[in-house]
């Protein structure tokens, strides 16, 4: 028997049909916001024992089909602002009356398994208020920065509030990882980092949906980064051809042009939805998720024991309804009995 | 701890024979705590009367931080270690009958230092004198608080602008006002090394005279003027001979500054003038009577040299790790400085050192590390830019972290902790809460219905209007000074005023310096924590996490960044997001971040409420279950009362085995789920 917050949950032992009627009691109450209930249920997502899966599934399962706020990825080079930026919109979406959470993502965690979360956001006092939602996430074992738990604690914040962030440090691949979880991708950009060529060659600028030109306040070097970022920008290296990233310039420092960077996370919202392309990023994020947690776990050999590449991408798309989560560990299942099946 | 600044001279010594040349002694400061502005104006007086000559004030954190005294946050601080201000009224009853013109007035005062300024000369006003006459100092130094003390309100920028306001209007103004004393004390305090000490603080000063250089009204001739007007506030540790040659090297780079930054010429302009307190970091629980030769020996090293001897000097005192000092342990301090310079030959040489080519040689090489660290912060933008991006705070909490691993490791001897330690109980030391000072528990109280009928009683209009004038003339770029001391005369107080800047700045948080900490070697006893955390980790589900708060005005931050550095080497996961906040925000946070405990960290004596309301608002929130333990510095009387609420365990300075600490946290977790 397991208690957090105070709240009894069924054990290891209870039955499927216990599980599920616990999550969607459980899921019932983090949709109305309910903050203990958050806690509680990202603590049950990140809980990896065995005994503990099904109730992990149940819950995630229970908020699949639930609306989702705006789910926005921040990424950038280490120290371009990103903590500070996200500080200012938190502040700035609070001003609007808008519920916030935040997924800091540590990078530093150590081989011991320990981290130190700190310093991950200076949220000011008046941020810190209940319409604020902020948990951190060790980065754990994963490379690039992205925890396994980060998709998992996205589909819960998500549920609960109406935006929620998620900090990565951008170096090139964790985008990637990020790019599927999120419907926004703000990409942050030290100004005069002489970067934008290095950028271009790892293919960065053909993710972000909007392009923030941090400290402003240095002066000339700021607006000489973004002209000189709006002119490499072409729609041919976009994932979606049909839209041109806005690149805004500001101060996250100074609180300077966080009004218009809100503006235009809405402003890409209204286009995901008008165009019907937020149907289709969430869906792809999803298989793309699928897919690599089962390539992370069984390598291509073992993928491949769900057929070639038609089969494999039917498979993927099996599960529609059920968490990401949920579908993985049930094509997990279905390899390694596969695999067990070939080696017999 | 730091102390307030105090003119406080000895009278002349009553020596029966007659050396034949003695210099004069350095000056002795003493400083005291007070309770509320009548006690305090009680205790000035009678010190004036027994021939003090200057004053010094130990504000409270509330006052220091910018909150009046019924401020949620103000809660178990008011009145504890210094006099609450609110308002003039309080201003004058401080100084009543006492005449400021006449007076030598220094205050502990940093992120609010304009407004107790105004305060000041508005008092000194009403009293009939003139601000011209003024003499005094306002510490005034804001980079040392986001590194170390903590009282910082604003972003840096904005507090640069009014530490440099504060010096531009002074220096015509009130032209025998100290406008600035540099603090490299508080810098060793938080485990700067003597090069660390030496390097930021000179940064810290470059920062604040390139801002006023830069000022439009800030001619060549009222640059020297500012520059010899700069004081500072050094640290003497155990190693006194280093220091002795910390304190060298300072003298020469300053006048090197001086002379190559500022084009400063007249030598008495470039002479680094500076006032001691002797370390407290290094003052032990264990044992305590052992402080008090530790104390003397490092009031050697400030003094036995002639050249980089201190103009004045302030001791802590024997039972400094136990509480707040009596009237006795203080007196025991003072007699220790006596007799160094009465009883002793010290004074009636020249310098012992001149011609030491071991003295010169360590001088030298302090001199050439903290010039290239010097460099290094200048390189990246300078003091402000290193607050910033945490580089300052991040390389203290490394030198402290070391020095902490030392002392568990055994590789630094500190007697009566790690060694030495089997002794017989010390007469000195009182059972339970004895051996320290009891602060007035009605103080609070008292305070805030005084300020209650004091909003009463004066011209809401007038208020209004002062303080449309103050946020027009900081939205405006125009002096802080005059409509600051007109604010103060029409009856606005600290909280108000330091709401309208807090509106336009905004508000800062500092870096906690605690992620880049280098992990520690692990060794056995590390090891085996390590593994009971990562076997508790796999029957808990997820990592073990843990929330180290600080909760309350409270500025010691070493215990907590030290603890959370240890927690993560152990394995756990940490969450600290440093000094002052609130047990509502603290409790938000550990739900928010699911947490299995949570550790608070409470040196000010606020403890008793800051920790109760913590456990009270657990429990109303439905995490009853989640285990809270405390730190700091916690009477044992009240240890057990905190016990008696819940609270599971309660650590003081003596246990110095932060690996222990863990190990019994890992316990404490263990036993509240069960597992
Ligand atoms: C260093 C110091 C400072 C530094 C702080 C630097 C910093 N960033 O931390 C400076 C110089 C800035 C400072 C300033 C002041 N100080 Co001071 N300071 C000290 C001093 C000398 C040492 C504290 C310390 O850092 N120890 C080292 C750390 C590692 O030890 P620790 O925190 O005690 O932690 C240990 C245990 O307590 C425990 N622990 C602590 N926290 C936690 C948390 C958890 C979760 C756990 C498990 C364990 C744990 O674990 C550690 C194991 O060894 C003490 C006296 C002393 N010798 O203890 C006075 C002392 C705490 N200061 C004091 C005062 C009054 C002040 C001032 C208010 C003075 C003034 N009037 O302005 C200011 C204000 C600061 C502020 N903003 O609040 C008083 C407090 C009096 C009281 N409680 O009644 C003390 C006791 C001195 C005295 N006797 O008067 N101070
Ligand atoms: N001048 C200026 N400095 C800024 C601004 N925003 C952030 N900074 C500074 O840049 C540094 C890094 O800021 P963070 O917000 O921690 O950057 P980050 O991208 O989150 O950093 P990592 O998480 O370490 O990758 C800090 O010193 C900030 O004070 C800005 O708008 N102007
Ligand atoms: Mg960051």
């Amino acid at each position: 028997m397991e208690s957090e917050n105070g709240v009894t949950n069924s054990g290891p032992n209870g039955s499927a049909r216990e599980a599920a009627g616990e999550a969607t009691a459980l899921a019932k109450r983090v949709l109305a916001g309910e903050r203990a209930a958050i806690s509680q249920a990202l603590n049950q997502v990140d809980d990896n024992r065995a005994d503990y899966q099904e109730r992990r599934f149940a819950l995630l399962d229970a908020l699949e089909a639930a609306p989702s706020g705006v789910r926005i990825g921040v990424t950038g080079a280490p120290g371009a602002g990103k903590s500070t930026l996200l500080d200012a919109l938190v502040s700035g979406l609070r001003a609007r009356g808008r519920s916030v959470g935040v997924l800091a993502v540590d990078p530093s965690s150590q081989r011991t398994g320990g981290a130190l979360l700190g310093d991950r956001m200076r949220l000011s006092s008046s941020a810190r208020d209940a319409g604020v939602f902020l948990r951190s996430l060790a980065a754990r074992d994963q490379l690039g920065g992205l925890s396994e738990v980060t998709g998992p604690s996205l589909d819960v914040l998500s549920r609960a509030l109406d935006f929620v962030f998620v900090e990565t440090v951008g170096v090139g691949q964790s985008e990637a990882g990020v790019i599927d979880l999120v419907d926004s991708l703000v990409f942050v950009v030290q100004p005069a980092a002489g970067d934008l060529i290095q950028f271009m060659k790892a293919g960065i600028l053909e993710w972000p949906d909007v392009f923030f030109v941090n400290k402003a306040d240095l002066g000339k070097v700021a607006t000489r980064s973004a002209a000189e970022l709006r002119a490499g920008l072409d729609l041919g290296h976009r994932r979606d051809p049909n839209r041109l990233p806005p690149v805004l310039c500001g101060s996250a420092r100074d609180n300077v042009g966080i009004d218009e960077l809100i503006e235009a996370i809405d402003e890409h919202e209204r286009y995901l939805k008008s165009t019907g392309q937020g149907e289709i990023r969430r869906d792809e994020g999803r298989v793309a998720r699928i897919e690599q947690a089962l390539n992370a776990r069984y390598g291509h050999f073992g993928i491949d024991r769900l057929g070639d590449e038609a089969a494999r991408n039917a498979a993927f798309q099996e599960f529609k309804g059920v968490s990401a989560l949920h579908a993985i560990a049930e094509l997990g299942r279905r390899i390694e009995s596969r695999l067990a099946a070939d080696d017999a | 701890m730091a102390p307030p600044e105090s003119k406080t001279s000895n009278a002349s010594p009553k020596s029966s024979e007659k050396p034949a040349q003695r210099d004069r002694p350095w000056m002795f400061r003493t400083y005291s705590g007070h309770s509320s502005a009548s006690a305090s104006n009680a205790l000035y007086r009678s010190n004036l009367a027994k021939g003090q000559t200057g004053l010094s004030v130990a504000f409270d954190l509330p006052t220091q931080t910018g909150y009046d005294s019924d401020h949620s946050l103000a809660r178990g601080e008011v009145g504890k270690v210094g006099v609450p201000i609110c308002h003039i009224e309080d201003m004058q009853t401080l100084f009543d009958q006492i005449p400021l013109d006449k007076m030598n007035t220094s205050m502990t005062i940093n992120a609010t230092a304009a407004w107790l300024l105004s305060l000041y000369i508005a008092t000194a006003e009403r009293q009939g004198g003139n601000k011209g006459d003024l003499r005094g100092t306002t510490q005034n130094d804001i980079i040392k608080e986001y590194l170390s003390r903590g009282t910082f309100v604003f972003p840096p920028n904005a507090s640069m602008r009014l530490t440099s306001e504060i010096v531009s209007y002074t220096v015509d103004q009130v032209p025998n006002w100290n406008p600035m004393n540099v603090c490299s004390y508080h810098l060793q305090e938080a485990g700067a090394t003597p090069v660390q000490e030496i390097a930021f603080s000179m940064a810290n000063a470059i920062s604040i005279l390139d801002v006023v250089r830069a000022m439009p009204e800030v001619s060549d001739e009222t640059l020297t003027r500012v520059f010899g007007r700069i004081s500072f506030f050094l640290n003497a540790g155990i190693r006194f001979v280093e220091e002795m040659c910390k304190c060298r090297a300072m003298n020469i780079l300053w006048e090197e500054i001086g002379r190559e930054r500022y084009g400063i010429t007249e030598a008495k302009m470039l002479r680094l003038r500076y006032g001691v307190q002797v370390n407290s970091l290094g003052l032990t629980e264990a044992q305590p009577e052992n402080n008090i030769i530790r104390i003397a020996l490092e009031a050697l090293g400030v003094t036995l040299s002639k050249k980089a001897r201190t103009r004045s000097l302030q001791l802590p005192a024997w039972n400094e790790a136990l509480g707040l000092p009596r009237p006795w342990d203080q007196q025991l301090s003072l007699r220790t400085q006596q007799i160094l310079a009465y009883e002793t030959d010290l004074l009636e040489y020249g310098d012992l050192f001149d011609g030491s080519h071991v003295v010169e040689a360590k001088t030298t090489e302090l001199l050439e590390a903290a010039r290239a660290e010097l460099q290094q912060v200048l390189d990246m933008g300078g003091a402000v830019t290193a607050i910033e991006n945490a580089y300052m705070k991040q390389k203290l909490v490394e030198s402290h972290t070391a020095r902490i691993r030392e002392i568990e490791s055994g590789d630094l001897t500190v007697v009566g902790v790690n060694a030495y330690q089997e002794a017989v109980d010390s007469p000195l030391v009182e059972e339970g809460s004895g051996s320290i000072l009891k602060v007035d528990e009605n103080a609070e109280r008292e305070q805030i219905q005084s300020l209650e009928a004091f909003r009463k009683s004066r011209s809401s209009a007038d208020v209004k209007s002062a303080l449309q004038n103050l946020e027009d003339a900081v939205n405006n770029g125009d002096n802080i000074m005059p409509p600051s001391i007109a604010a103060a005369k029409a009856g606005v107080t600290t909280g108000e005023w330091s709401q309208v800047l807090r509106t336009v700045f905004g508000e800062y948080r500092a870096p906690t310096g605690v992620v880049a900490a280098p992990m520690s070697h692990a060794n056995d006893e590390v090891s085996a924590v390590r593994m009971r955390v990562d076997g508790l980790s796999e029957k808990l589900g997820r990592r073990l996490k843990i929330l180290v708060g600080k909760p309350g005005l409270d500025g010691h931050s070493n215990g907590a960044e030290q603890i959370a550095v240890k927690a993560r080497d152990v394995g756990m996961e940490v969450v600290y997001d440093g000094i002052r906040l609130t047990p509502q925000e603290i409790v938000q946070s550990a739900q928010d971040e699911g947490v299995h405990v949570i550790g608070l960290s409470i040196l000010s004596g606020s403890h008793g409420v800051l920790v109760t309301d913590v456990v009270e608002l657990l429990r109303e929130a439905g995490m009853a279950d989640i285990p809270v333990v405390v730190g700091g510095i916690i009477p044992e009387d009240d240890a057990r009362k905190l016990r008696d609420a819940g609270v599971r365990r309660v650590y003081t300075p003596k246990d110095f085995d932060m690996t222990r600490i863990m190990d019994e946290i890992v316990e404490v977790v263990s036993e509240s789920n069960g597992v």
